[in-house]
């Protein structure tokens, strides 16, 4: 039975005003147009077996400060892990100091959009506090799982893992925000794999649950039918390993929403971040192909087409009550009707576009990283009175069917991605016809999903999501959710992953 | 930080255990860091932080157990020892029990020195340079973007069996990325550093400005097979796949590249047609690490037994033929093959070769040049066959000069295939890897020389 929640004790425990007055007062004696500081506490476990043998079980909690200005129209920031006054105010000098070492560099004055003032606490949807769980009972949970698979035929081996985190912020800053949050997410992956040593080859099929904004309930029953998945999955290793391999070219591709989520992360979530846009991130992880002068003109894809960006959707990875520059969690479109209608911003980056208020995407991975502009939960919405995946499936004469995820890569612009899955089949005369083996997809962003000709309905929908999307310099990780329903892509390349590593 | 030293945190959590063995480690790390976009600086940051990590060994009578606990900052030193006991008692026996090190490897530092320390100073030459260099692009018409790195690591391990093993780190790199105004033109260098002294932003910049002018002709080509000369930045990349996917236990057990058919692995087998070496070495000039290992966690490629165990140089390819895999004391014993573990280096040469990457350009008939590759990702690991795209400069290379830059590609390859279609290699020299450097920047390769690399489809980014 789910409880309403609090932040925990033992955070609210710590001398939080304390390190916010002293950090705060000192960078504004300094000098400082703002100032914020956070104080994070990110406890995280993950629990790793082979072959139900436990190969390691790493606990860790990372607790520190950190202090963020902006000097003279420059940003500085410096972290810390000794959580007393006195290291604030040496904090709030560091970044001042790293604040005038890079004035040299800086040529574009940082101002930030308003943001009403909020005081408040804010926690996330979940039942069972991960960390309460005894770690026998997490062990015990996963060993008795993967003996499952070990039990039917032809499973040599099987990996499991469960990550866990409980995620606690403290953030206050100059213009009289504070704010305190805690977050809780898991994991849970399980591997099957069989072996053919004759030959020299293998060949493995994962669980398609999703990491989800929950609780450890995640694991017994709550939001994922574990039973019925694995119970049916060796048998799908063994089709897997018998199917043919596919013959390259162009089809109907239908893709369930475990592996559209990735495609829309790479193509969407990551394209629709304004700093990319801008550039901020054309050194590492690239720019993106919707440039701001498209907005509202250019046709990212099919009419059909509505994506949004959310901080606010229960059990969503990025959900949040407000981001790390004290922003509320909000909803917005993305993409209306198939047009570019929005982007992810930051509070500089809505100053330089001269928008009204941040749509709340700052977030900083831990105490020990400057806040940078991060996904939102960034979702395709299904149509009200969609198909299901049967009815999309009976509508295609030739094609494939995809379903979960595997491999991912798209270039530095989200232009042409690539990427496979757990299982495709065959679609012939609108019905399954078994599976295929060294399937890949491979695509232009815009002609993909201008290709979309048909959305499932609601029924279809499934939050699918990232744990660790990893961005920035130095490189921060961000769990993120991806909500969508099955859809339907018309003649898309299809490669033979086989012939590709052929000569 | 705490009052505290990280010596005294060491030896104050063994003293408070309880366990049949424990192994702890005080990880104490400073960094600074610069980031710029369009000629000007975006964020920057000056961090210090501290990570305590206890493991307890307990043997419950059916085998060792193990139980590790990791904090940042000044924690209860009780609290974390009996956390990480508790943590062993509720652990089954340990798959890869050996007896603890106890032998000190060669060339840990002094113990009882200092913890060495970097900060935003680091860059007390290199930001004003930067400023001059952003002027001087923004005189062109061109762009600049990168980041600046430095961070000191000094790591303080001690053992219920005696060890006091210490090492500093330090980690430095620089990537400047110039772009023409209206992003149709991209070009990239990077180098990694030990401590700045060495890093000059006129030559980084110099490089920068040289294929910004070899990228003012533009020529289209198709996908396609196509003789290509891979910089040492895209080799390391594709050899750190390589390398990563090196644990001998997954090859033993048939689910790897490494793996042979009819049972085993590929040791012995020949993997390139040059007379390559691929090797790791702590003490590599420039490129020196821990020449002991600190695990934090178990895995099929490191034990926590093997904590304080001597990392030697080793070959992992000699010759041309595969000579070892990461193999932790306990697979090695069950296998009865020799102990190795990874160092966090990596060195690919050819001991014959004498050409210099730009007498290699200059020899070239026909081909592609490419400067980096982006988002490399695992397609089929029966093969290694990884995908990933070319970045920030493919030039087309005719007659011996460069003589346009190309538009980018989607690759598919295997880096192990790669290795045997290789054809010429250059002499090797230190390289930061583009994709994999936030995790692993000291590298040594070549440029190679590939007949038929796999374009598999266009990229239109630029």
């Amino acid at each position: 039975m789910a409880q309403p929640r609090s932040v925990d004790e033992s955070f609210l425990a710590l001398p939080l005003s304390a390190l916010a007055d002293a950090a705060l007062t000192r960078a504004v004696d300094l000098g400082c147009e703002h100032a914020d500081l956070r104080v994070e506490r990110i406890r995280t476990q993950t629990v790793r077996l082979r072959d139900a043998r436990l190969e390691a079980l790493a606990d860790g909690e990372d607790l520190g400060l950190a202090v963020r200005v902006v000097h003279e129209g420059t940003w500085g920031f410096a972290a810390g892990v000794v959580l007393t006054a006195a290291e604030a105010v040496r904090l709030a000098e560091e970044a001042v100091a790293v604040a005038r070492v890079s004035a040299a560099m800086n040529t574009d004055r940082v101002e930030l959009a308003p943001e009403p003032v909020h005081d408040g606490e804010w926690v996330s949807a979940y039942d069972v506090d991960p960390f309460a769980v005894p770690d026998v009972e997490k062990t015990a949970l996963l060993v008795e799982l993967s003996e499952r698979l070990l039990a039917a035929d032809g499973v040599e081996h099987v990996q499991s893992s469960v990550s866990q985190v409980k995620e606690q912020k403290f953030y206050a800053d100059t213009a009289g925000t504070r704010t305190r949050q805690q977050r809780v997410r898991v994991n849970p992956e399980l591997t099957a794999l069989t072996v053919d040593r004759t030959t020299g080859t293998f060949e493995s099929m994962r669980t398609l649950a999703p990491p989800v904004g929950r609780g450890w309930e995640y694991l017994t029953g709550t939001g994922w039918d574990w039973h019925a998945e694995l119970a049916e999955l060796p048998e799908l290793l063994r089709e897997k390993v018998k199917a043919p391999s596919v013959d390259p070219g162009r089809y109907d591709l239908v893709v369930d929403p475990s592996n559209l989520w990735l495609t829309i992360h790479e193509s969407i979530g990551h394209a629709t971040e304004l700093d990319r846009a801008l550039g901020y991130e054309a050194a590492y992880a690239g720019t993106s192909f919707a440039t701001v002068d498209k907005l509202g003109t250019l046709q990212y894809g099919s009419p059909l087409m509505h994506v949004t960006g959310d901080r606010t959707v229960e059990h969503g990875l990025s959900t949040v009550g407000w981001d790390d520059e004290g922003v509320a969690g909000q909803q917005w479109d993305l993409v209306r009707d198939g047009v570019l209608v929005g982007y992810q911003v930051d509070r500089n980056m809505a100053r330089l576009r001269g928008m009204e208020r941040s749509n709340g995407c700052a977030f900083a991975d831990s105490a020990a990283h400057v806040p940078v502009q991060r996904m939102a939960n960034v979702s395709l919405h299904p149509a009200p009175d969609g198909p299901s995946t049967e009815e999309i499936i009976g509508g295609v004469e030739r094609g494939v069917y995809v379903v979960g995820d595997n491999s991912w890569s798209i270039d530095m612009q989200r232009y042409n991605f690539q990427f496979t899955g757990q299982r495709f089949y065959k679609i012939e005369g609108g019905r399954l016809a078994g599976q295929l083996r060294d399937v890949a997809y491979q695509a232009t962003t815009t002609d993909f999903w201008g290709s979309m000709t048909a959305v499932g309905g609601p029924q279809t929908h499934v939050l699918g999501g990232a744990f660790n999307c990893g961005k920035a310099q130095p490189g921060q990780v961000a769990p993120v959710s991806h909500g969508c329903p099955t859809a339907l892509f018309e003649n898309t390349t299809i490669l033979n992953t086989k012939q590709e590593g052929g000569r | 930080m705490s009052t505290l030293s990280p010596q005294q945190l060491v030896e104050a959590a063994l003293a408070a255990s309880q366990a049949d063995g424990s192994v702890v480690y005080v990880t104490d790390s400073s960094e600074a860091n610069l980031r710029w976009a369009s000629n000007s600086l975006t964020t920057n940051g000056a961090m210090r932080s501290r990570q305590v990590v206890v493991i307890s060994f307990v043997d419950g009578g059916a085998g060792m157990a193990t139980g590790t606990v990791a904090r940042t900052g000044t924690p209860d030193i009780a609290e974390l020892v009996a956390a990480s006991e508790r943590a062993a008692r509720d652990a089954g026996p340990a798959e890869d029990a050996m007896p603890l090190i106890s032998e000190a490897p060669a060339g840990s530092g002094d113990w009882d020195a200092d913890v060495a320390e970097t900060s935003i100073d680091v860059f007390g030459d290199f930001a004003p340079a930067l400023g001059e260099a952003f002027g001087a692009a923004r005189d062109r018409g061109e762009l600049l973007f990168g980041f600046a790195e430095h961070q000191m690591s000094t790591t303080y391990l001690g053992t219920s069996t005696g060890l006091r093993l210490r090492h500093d780190q330090p980690t430095g790199r620089v990537e400047l990325n110039g772009k023409s105004t209206d992003f149709g033109r991209s070009v990239w260098a990077g180098v990694g550093t030990r401590d700045f002294t060495d890093v000059s932003v006129a030559d980084l910049a110099a490089e920068v400005q040289q294929k910004m002018a070899w990228s003012q002709r533009r020529i289209d080509l198709p996908a396609g097979r196509y003789e290509t000369l891979l910089p040492p930045s895209t080799v390391s990349d594709l050899m750190i796949v390589a390398y990563w996917s090196m644990e001998a236990r997954d090859a033993d057990e048939g689910r790897s590249v490494y793996a042979k058919a009819g049972g085993g692995n590929r040791i012995g087998e020949r993997l390139a047609q040059l007379p390559l070496t691929l090797r790791s070495d702590p003490h590599a000039p420039g490129l020196e690490t821990a020449p002991f290992q600190v695990v934090g966690g178990s895995s099929g490629s490191a034990s926590v037994f093997d904590n304080g165990m001597a990392t030697p140089a080793v070959d992992w390819i000699r010759d041309g033929v595969l000579t070892n895999l990461v193999r932790p004391r306990a697979w090695a014993l069950r296998t009865t093959a020799p102990a190795t573990a990874a160092v966090d280096n990596l060195v690919l040469e050819d001991p014959n070769a004498t050409a210099t990457q730009a007498e290699m350009i200059a020899r070239t008939e026909r081909g592609l040049l490419l400067t980096t590759l982006w988002y490399i990702r695992e397609v089929d690991p029966q093969t290694l066959l990884v995908t990933g795209l070319t970045r920030d400069g493919v030039f087309l290379v005719e007659d011996g000069e460069v003589t346009g830059a190309v538009n980018n590609f989607r690759f598919n390859e295997s880096p192990v295939d790669l290795l045997g279609r290789a054809t010429e290699a250059s002499r090797s020299v230190r390289t930061l890897p583009r994709e994999w450097n936030d995790w692993f920047t000291r590298a040594s390769m070549p440029m190679l020389r590939v007949p038929d690399f796999n374009m598999s489809s266009v990229s239109p980014a630029s």
